[in-house]
Formats: C-alpha cells, sequence, structure tokens
C-alpha cells in the first residue's frame, strides 16, 4: 500500500498538515511552501473539485520529480479557466493540446526528453499528461490506449467530474447511471443517464497491464498524494483516475465538493484502489459505511429520485452498483478479498 | 514586435485577475467557546492547556491551567467534571478523560516542583480572606497575582477546608492538599491557622484591612428529629469526617447507618467500611436516581460492600437496632410514607442531611442579606456591605470545589478593581461550539483511557487512593482525543482545501490569513475546518 495512515495524534493522516506529526509525515499541500502549480487568480468556479484536485496532483508530482515536470494538458475546464490567453495560472511548464490528443502530445514530449538524455541532457525530465473523463475517456481514448499499450514513460491523469462539463454538462461514458446532464435529462420513462452504458477507464487501464493505475478523490489528501509519488517513482505508463466534484454540473453547494467526494468512496460508488501490471495491490477501505442515498441526495443531478414519488427502484439500481463495487474491491475489510 | 510567432500579447499570471470579487460570503476565523470551558465553573481554559499537553509540553499546559484554577492536582482528584459531561467528543465516542489529563499535570507539578511566579508589582492594598478552602485559597491566590497583601485567617488547624475535614484521605491524599496549598503561600500569602475570625469587622479594622472576602463553608451538620432511645448513638456525618483527621478516631460500632442521599452520606459510609465496620448501610428517602450524589460514587460505594435502602426513613431509634419505613413515590416523584416498617440493626446512626452555615462572624455588619441561611451576593460577588465580598458554599452555590474555586477567582476581579476605584467587566464570550460546528470526520478513533482502580480488597480496609493516576502515554494519548473545539489547531486544512490557494499560512502558532484578492467565498474551508474555527459571513455589497 502506497499509503500508510496514521492513527491517533487527534486527527491523524486525515487532515491536510498536523502539528503533532513529525515534518517528514506531514503532506506536500501542508507545506508553507508549496508548489501551488495552479495558482490564484483561475477562472474555475467556486469550490471546483478540478481546480483542487489538479493543485493536489500536480503539486505532488512536482515535489516527487523536484521540479522536473512538463505538463500536456487536454481541451476542458482545466485548461479553460487556468489559461485564458494570455493568462495562466500554471506555474510549471505547461502546453495545451487539442481536445482529444493529449496522451499522444505526452507521448511526443517523453520521446523527444529521452533523445535529449541520449545527446546528454543532465536533468531528468519527467511527463504528466491530464485531461477531463470527456477528453480521456470519449474522444482522447483512442491515444491513451496507445501510450498504454506502448507503455510510454508518461502519467497521466484524469479528473473525473462526470461529464462534459466545460461545454454545458453533456453526458461523457463516464457520466454515472441515472445522473441528469444537458443530454441526459430528467424526463421520460427512465429519467438521466441509462443504466448499463460507459466505461470504469481505471479498469480498462489495467487490461493494458501497464506498471500502475489508481483511483483517488479529492477527499483523502494524503492517500492521493502518496499515489502520484508512488506512480513517480515508476517508468512507463501509469494512469490516475480522480475524481473530481463539480458544484455547477452536479448541484451541489460550493461548499460540500470535499464532503461529496468522501460520500463517493464511503458509499462505495467510487471506488478508490491501486493496481500494479493490471493486479488490485490495496484498497482504501470504508470507514463508515453510508446507504448511497446519502451521496445522491445533496445533488440536484439527482434530484429527480427523490420527488413526490421516490425513484426506489432507480435508488436501489445505484446501491447493487455500489454493493458490487463493496464486494469487487472489498472496500469494507481494506482489500482482504 | 519580436514576439514569436502568432503571439501577439505578453504572457501573464492570472494573479492579475483578482478573483476575490466574486465572493458574496466571506470566510472568517474565530474563536469559539468549546463546550467544555463552557461548563467549568472554575472557569478554566480546558481547550487551551489541553493544546499543549498534546504536544507533550506539560509545564506550559499546567501554567495555562493555574492561570485560572491554582489547585489542578486536588482539582483532578475531586472535580466532578461537568466540563465531561459537556464535551463534545461524546458524540463522537466518549468524552475527553480532561480530570484524568488534569491530575496528571497537578501530580507532574508536584513532582517537578514547578513554582508560580511572584507578583510583579505591589498595589500596596491589604485584603483579608476569611477560611482556607478552596475558596479562600483561591481568592488569595489570584489577589496575590494582582499584587494586593493577602493574609488567610483560619480557624482549623490546617488549610484546605472541607476538602481536608469532609472529602476523607482514599478520595484525596492529604500530601496533595499541602503541596498545593504550600505553592499558594510560596508566592508571598500569608496563612493564619487556628485564628477564627470571631467578628468581621473588628477583624478587619485590626488588621488594617482594605476588603475582605470571606469563605467559611457550610459546616454545622443539619439534625433530624428521630426518637431515640439514650443507648443509640447518634452523630452527624461532618463531626464523624472531621475527626479522621484528628488523633481520636469516632467510635461507630459493627453496624453503621447512615442516613442521606449526597455525596457526604456516601463518604461517611466508605470510611465506616475503612474503619471495620461489617455492614455499613445507607438509608435514603428517594431512589437512586433521585439521589444527589454522583453516580459514580454511589458505584463506588456498592463496589465496596456499602448497602443501601432506597426509598426509606428513619422512624426510630433504639438501643441497638432502629425502624424505618418504606415509601413510594408519587405521581410528582415525591416519596410518601407506605406505613410498612422494617427493622435494622444498628449501633450508631450517621446524619448526613446536608450542612448550614455559621454566621455567626457576620453578626451587626450592616447592609448584609441572608436568605435560606446563606449569605446573599451580586454579580460582583460582593455582600451587601461594601467591601466585604463572599464566595462558595457560604452564598447561594451548588457547593462543591471546583465552584468555591470558581467563586475565589471572580471574586479576586471584582475586589482588584473595586480596590483601585473601578469596576470590572468580563470580556464577552464567544458564542459556543457545539458539536453541529465540527467536522468531526477528520477525528481519529481514539478510545477513552481508563483511570486505573486500587483493588478491592485494600478498598475496604485501607485509606489507600483509590482512583490512580494515569502514566504520561496514556495522558498524552487522552489529551490528544481533544477535537479543540472552536479553536484552530493548526491542522493545515484550510491552508489545504482551498481550490484557490486563498489561505496563507502564516508558520507555526501563528495560524492563518485568508487572502481575499482572490477568495471566491465557496465556502470548503470553513465546512472542512475540522473544529468550526471558521465562518462564512455575508458580504457587505
Ligand atoms: C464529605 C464531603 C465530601 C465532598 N466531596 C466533594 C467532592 O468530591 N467534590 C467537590 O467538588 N465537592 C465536594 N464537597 C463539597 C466541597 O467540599 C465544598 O463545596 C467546598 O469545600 C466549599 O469550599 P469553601 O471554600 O466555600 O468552604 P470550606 O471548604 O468549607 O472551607 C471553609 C473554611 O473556613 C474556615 N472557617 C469557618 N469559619 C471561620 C471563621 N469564622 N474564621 C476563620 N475560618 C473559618 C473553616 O475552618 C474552613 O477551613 C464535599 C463536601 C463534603 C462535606
Ligand atoms: C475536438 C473537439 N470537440 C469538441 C470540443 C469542445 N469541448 C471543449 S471542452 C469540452 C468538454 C470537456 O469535457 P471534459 O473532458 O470532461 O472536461 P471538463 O470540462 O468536464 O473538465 C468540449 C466538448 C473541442 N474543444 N474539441
Ligand atoms: S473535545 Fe476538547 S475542546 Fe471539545 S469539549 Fe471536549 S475537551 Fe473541550
Ligand atoms: S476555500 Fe478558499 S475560496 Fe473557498 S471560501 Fe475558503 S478561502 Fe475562499
Ligand atoms: S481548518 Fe485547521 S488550520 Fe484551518 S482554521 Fe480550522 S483548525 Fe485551523
Ligand atoms: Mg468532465
Amino acid at each position: 500500500m502506497s499509503f500508510q495512515p496514521v492513527k491517533f495524534y487527534q486527527t491523524g493522516t486525515f487532515t491536510v498538515g498536523n502539528r503533532l506529526l513529525p515534518p517528514e509525515e506531514r503532506s506536500v499541500q501542508a507545506q508553507a511552501k508549496r508548489y501551488n502549480s495552479i495558482n490564484s487568480g483561475h477562472r474555475a468556479c467556486q469550490g471546483c473539485g478540478e481546480a483542487l484536485g489538479a493543485r493536489y496532483a500536480i503539486d505532488a508530482a512536482m515535489e516527487a520529480v523536484d521540479g522536473q515536470l512538463i505538463c500536456a494538458n487536454a481541451t476542458g475546464c482545466l485548461e479553460v479557466f487556468s489559461t485564458p490567453y494570455p493568462e495562466t495560472s500554471w506555474q510549471v511548464p505547461w502546453i495545451h493540446s487539442l481536445f482529444g490528443n493529449t496522451a499522444a502530445v505526452a507521448t511526443g514530449i517523453a520521446a523527444a526528453l529521452k533523445v535529449k538524455k541520449q545527446q546528454g541532457e543532465p536533468r531528468n525530465i519527467r511527463v504528466v499528461a491530464q485531461g477531463g473523463d470527456g477528453g480521456t475517456t470519449d474522444i482522447g481514448f483512442g491515444c491513451l490506449s496507445g501510450m498504454f499499450e506502448r507503455n510510454d514513460d508518461v502519467l497521466y491523469i484524469c479528473y473525473d467530474n462526470g461529464g462534459y462539463m466545460n461545454t454545458g454538462i453533456q453526458r461523457s461514458s463516464a457520466t454515472p447511471p441515472a445522473a441528469r446532464t444537458a443530454t441526459t435529462m430528467a424526463v421520460g420513462a427512465e429519467p438521466g443517464n441509462v443504466f448499463g452504458q460507459g466505461k470504469f477507464v481505471p479498469a480498462i487501464a489495467m487490461a493494458h497491464e501497464i506498471p500502475y493505475v489508481a483511483t483517488a478523490t479529492v477527499a483523502d489528501l494524503r492517500d492521493l498524494e502518496a499515489k502520484v509519488r508512488r506512480a513517480m517513482e515508476i517508468r512507463g505508463a501509469r494512469y490516475i483516475h480522480i475524481l473530481v466534484p463539480c458544484p455547477l454540473g452536479w448541484g451541489t453547494a460550493s461548499n460540500e465538493t470535499i464532503r461529496i467526494a468522501r460520500l463517493a468512496k464511503e458509499t462505495g460508488m467510487f471506488p478508490v484502489f491501486e493496481a500494479e501490471h493490471g493486479e488490485v495491490k490495496s484498497v482504501l477501505a470504508i470507514r463508515h459505511p453510508l446507504p448511497v442515498e446519502e451521496y445522491l441526495k445533496p445533488q440536484k443531478r439527482y434530484a429527480h429520485l427523490f420527488g413526490k414519488t421516490p425513484q426506489v427502484e432507480v435508488i436501489a439500481r445505484l446501491q447493487e452498483l455500489a454493493d458490487r463495487n463493496i464486494r469487487k474491491y472489498g472496500l469494507l475489510d481494506g482489500g482482504e478479498r | 514586435m519580436d514576439k514569436p510567432f502568432a503571439i501577439t500579447l505578453d504572457p501573464g499570471s492570472s494573479l492579475a485577475n483578482k478573483t476575490g470579487s466574486w465572493r458574496t460570503f466571506r470566510p472568517v476565523y474565530l474563536d469559539r467557546l468549546p463546550p467544555c470551558n463552557a461548563a467549568c465553573p472554575a472557569g478554566e481554559n480546558i481547550q487551551g492547556w489541553l493544546y499543549h499537553a498534546e504536544s507533550g509540553d506539560y509545564e506550559q499546559a499546567w501554567r495555562a491551567l493555574t492561570e485560572n484554577n491554582p489547585l489542578p492536582a486536588i482539582m483532578g482528584r475531586v472535580c466532578y467534571h461537568p466540563c465531561q459531561g459537556a464535551c463534545n467528543r461524546q458524540f463522537v465516542d466518549s468524552a475527553v478523560g480532561i480530570n484524568a489529563v488534569e491530575r496528571f499535570l497537578g501530580d507532574e507539578a508536584i513532582k517537578r516542583g514547578w513554582a508560580f511566579g511572584k507578583p510583579m508589582k505591589r498595589s500596596g492594598k491589604r485584603v483579608l480572606v476569611v477560611g482556607a478552602g478552596p475558596s479562600g485559597l483561591s481568592a488569595a491566590y489570584h489577589l496575590a497575582r494582582y499584587g494586593h497583601a493577602v493574609e488567610i485567617h483560619e480557624a482549623g488547624p490546617f488549610a484546605g477546608g472541607m476538602m481536608r475535614f469532609g472529602i476523607p484521605k482514599y478520595r484525596l491524599p492529604r500530601e496533595v492538599i499541602e503541596a498545593e496549598v504550600q505553592r499558594i503561600l510560596d508566592m508571598g500569602v500569608t496563612l493564619k491557622l487556628n485564628t477564627k475570625v470571631a467578628n468581621i469587622a473588628d477583624a478587619m479594622k485590626a488588621g488594617h484591612f482594605d476588603a475582605a472576602f470571606l469563605a467559611v463553608g457550610a459546616h454545622i451538620g443539619k439534625r433530624a428529629f428521630i426518637p431515640a432511645a439514650d443507648a443509640t448513638r447518634i452523630v452527624d456525618a461532618i463531626s464523624v469526617l472531621r475527626s479522621m483527621e484528628g488523633e481520636e478516631k469516632p467510635m461507630l460500632g459493627r453496624r453503621v447507618v447512615v442516613y442521606g442521599g449526597g455525596n457526604t452520606a456516601i463518604d461517611v459510609a466508605r470510611t465506616a467500611k475503612r474503619m471495620g465496620a461489617e455492614e455499613a448501610i445507607i438509608v435514603y428517602r428517594r431512589t437512586r436516581e433521585k439521589a444527589p450524589a454522583h453516580d459514580s460514587e454511589i458505584e463506588e460505594a456498592l463496589q465496596e460492600g456499602i448497602m443501601v435502602k432506597w426509598l426509606s426513613t428513619i422512624k426510630q431509634a433504639d438501643a441497638g437496632e432502629i425502624t424505618i419505613e418504606k415509601m413510594a413515590l408519587d405521581d410528582k416523584g415525591f416519596p410518601q410514607p407506605t406505613g410498612e416498617f422494617e427493622k435494622l440493626a444498628a449501633d450508631s446512626v450517621v446524619l448526613a442531611l446536608g450542612q448550614d452555615v455559621d454566621l455567626g462572624l457576620l453578626e451587626g455588619v450592616p447592609g448584609l442579606e441572608v436568605k435560606n441561611g446563606v449569605v446573599q451576593v451580586g454579580p460582583n460577588m460582593m455582600t451587601g456591605h461594601a467591601g466585604i465580598f463572599a464566595g462558595g458554599d457560604m452564598v447561594p452555590s451548588e457547593r462543591t470545589v471546583t465552584v468555591a474555586v470558581g467563586h475565589g477567582k471572580k471574586a479576586a476581579r471584582h475586589i482588584d478593581a473595586w480596590l483601585a476605584g473601578e469596576a470590572y467587566a468580563p470580556p464577552p464570550k464567544h458564542e459556543v461550539a457545539t458539536f453541529d460546528k465540527l467536522n468531526s470526520w477528520y477525528y481519529s478513533e481514539a478510545p477513552h483511557q481508563v483511570r486505573p482502580v486500587l483493588d478491592i480488597i485494600r478498598r475496604q480496609s485501607t485509606f489507600e487512593e483509590v482512583v490512580q493516576g494515569l502514566d504520561e502515554g496514556n495522558t498524552q494519548f487522552e489529551a490528544r482525543r481533544c477535537l479543540s473545539c472552536g479553536n484552530c489547531f493548526e491542522c493545515d486544512n484550510c491552508y489545504g482545501v482551498c481550490p484557490d490557494n486563498a489561505v496563507i499560512k502564516l508558520g507555526p502558532g501563528k495560524r492563518f490569513q485568508f487572502n481575499y484578492d482572490y477568495c471566491k467565498g465557496c465556502g470548503v474551508c470553513a465546512t472542512e475546518c475540522p473544529c468550526g474555527a471558521i465562518k462564512m459571513v455575508p458580504e457587505e455589497n
């Protein structure tokens, strides 16, 4: 397990920092002089999970490689809100690719760096590609699979907010069933997104048997940082899929972002684990098991499930999905299956 | 133009974009009042001193504690800890063992010889304190810190008041009282033992005192009329407990009946057991739930083999035997006689029916008001006679050591102001950090550390201390169970969770600051602050 939680010490490693922990056991985000790879002044919505997740992840990557990092970024909110030309919030070498080709652009950068290294470049410069779920699981999927299959030396980070948020909240293949989006309206016999479609790219990444695949959420910083650190220790293709709540698209209060991500994990709706070469190595166990309603209710994208006549059958189907995750990944017993 | 191909503008940082203008609510840091602090009758800053104990800085913790209460080793043993009853951690698992940590700090201070600082200034004023119980001692300590010359006049041969003459040794070893009293005297406080103040006005005049604080307690045992044959020994509990401190121990016999349901009844029954009584039976007219004694003490007594006749009154005492009548609760919960009688063997009957105040020293003092046998005081603890203040058991109070200590502190503040011709205005109280203000997700699972207890045989036959202390390891663990309600403990959450990087970390001990140029007012920081030290307030315009 990349992350060994510290218990006791008041808040242990649940909080970002902890004055009672020895300095070397504290998080990257707790440092007074952290990188702040994506700085203030960006135009993300209030309480944006993606902006937060990106700072968590890229700061951790920067820390792991001593600042020797290049980022390629797909089109999507993260790119649009951070870099309205000529301004940028990024404090790392950063390139905007197209919507669908970030993995390929990163592959190219990695190839160029390899050549430069052979020509005597003394630094060990590493590459991260990042994009939203639309850019990753849909339009960029071919480039991504190619990057995995060739085992290119790139860490690909997907910020999953369950839809094409930047263009007005359309459905992606990562939109969860029953969720309302602009293209899966809460109308008709089966309101919201359909059941039985879409894909869970972390599992597909594992099927490529690449060295490292992990999922994370913005609610578990220490786990997320440890996974990025671990990924940067490895060469070859790596994939981290981070759940980042979107207050606008999900219809949640801006202050609830972290709480909602936590509920996704605690209800089993989003399994948090890490895998090496196609095999699950550890899971972040559920701490206080909760029914899926706890996760669904605060989100307006599921409001149609809780109208005058609650859609108990739909809720039960979602609970089934959560239960399957819990079984499949052993989320209640820390992965001991 | 020597810009690269297709570039027409200079690249710039997004710092030019002040997103603070988006805000409709702004986060602000605040300190809320922890419920433990709010509940402490001595006004201790519990959260504040636990904070130091958490990092193992016990001396700093003790110094923070004694800002308000000079008797932590005593409090850590006898306080009924209303703080723990209010502690927010009870809604997570169980309350923080505040009292156990307090005792550890008190004992550590005695072991390491930590002393109070000497007063910085001298006011030139003289204050007489009457009575060296907890209230008088507390007042003397605080008055000395303000720079006043303090003299305590105590009628008895020892300091401590009811802590010495009431509370038995097995709950409060005498060395502990002596050490904490001596530390107060070392500040320059004068203590005159065996000096009963017969008349307060005369005593003040004779000693040229500018003000007085009275804390004579309540020492006269209440009587009840019980028809008794000459042969029965009927004694009062306070005299029994007091005589335990002298050369001649009380003679109670093999079968002792104690009449009453308060802590005094429990203490005297437990004392009788330790003195060799085969049977120590408490007779009380109401139920266990209604008894004023604290349930933990009833429990400890039962463990030691004390028997209790609930819902019973004593009708008659004959030689070697008493008659009790069974009672039943009426609809209103009051005990009513049933006409059903029972006989109990008894060599002596000890009355523990509460105490009255001896107000003799106040005779002829104009302006005083006495109601229900206690002296009335204003919110500033001053009696109706200017310059004479009073506190502890002799004024309206719950009659605990902790309330007495609190009165002493409060009175000292007002006396200090009064001597300067001013009035003390307490600072406004912060809003209470109720549990709903916290985000309890962040706290580790951590079971309460239980204090070890002496084995039962020794509890029945010796006066050794029953409840033992925690060691350093579990003290620190217990301290770290504190949720730091309402007061920043520098967990870095706000700094970490802000999507806009709008929190500035000022460094250890200096807390944090919002960067309102960029804060969009999302409220994530306030929601994720574990201890409720951030509040969202609407922007003015
Ligand atoms: C058996 C028993 C057990 C108790 N257990 C607990 C407990 O576990 N926890 C708790 O919080 N409370 C307990 N209490 C209550 C607690 O002891 C009192 O509330 C507290 O001691 C009151 O403090 P005080 O300073 O007002 O008065 P006291 O402690 O009564 O002190 C008054 C002092 O004034 C002296 N004095 C009286 N008249 C004069 C005079 N004219 N001149 C000079 N000196 C005079 C007395 O000798 C005495 O030393 C117990 C009480 C009893 C009786
Ligand atoms: C080829 C192409 N098609 C469509 C778009 C329009 N477009 C820009 S961002 C975006 C959605 C991005 O969704 P996602 O990748 O999930 O990122 P998010 O905005 O949700 O973070 C779309 C459809 C584009 N830029 N390029
Ligand atoms: S958790 Fe700590 S601050 Fe909160 S009430 Fe309990 S002791 Fe006081
Ligand atoms: S999390 Fe950041 S942006 Fe949101 S209210 Fe707090 S300081 Fe402001
Ligand atoms: S989140 Fe942590 S660091 Fe920030 S105010 Fe609250 S306790 Fe202090
Ligand atoms: Mg998206």
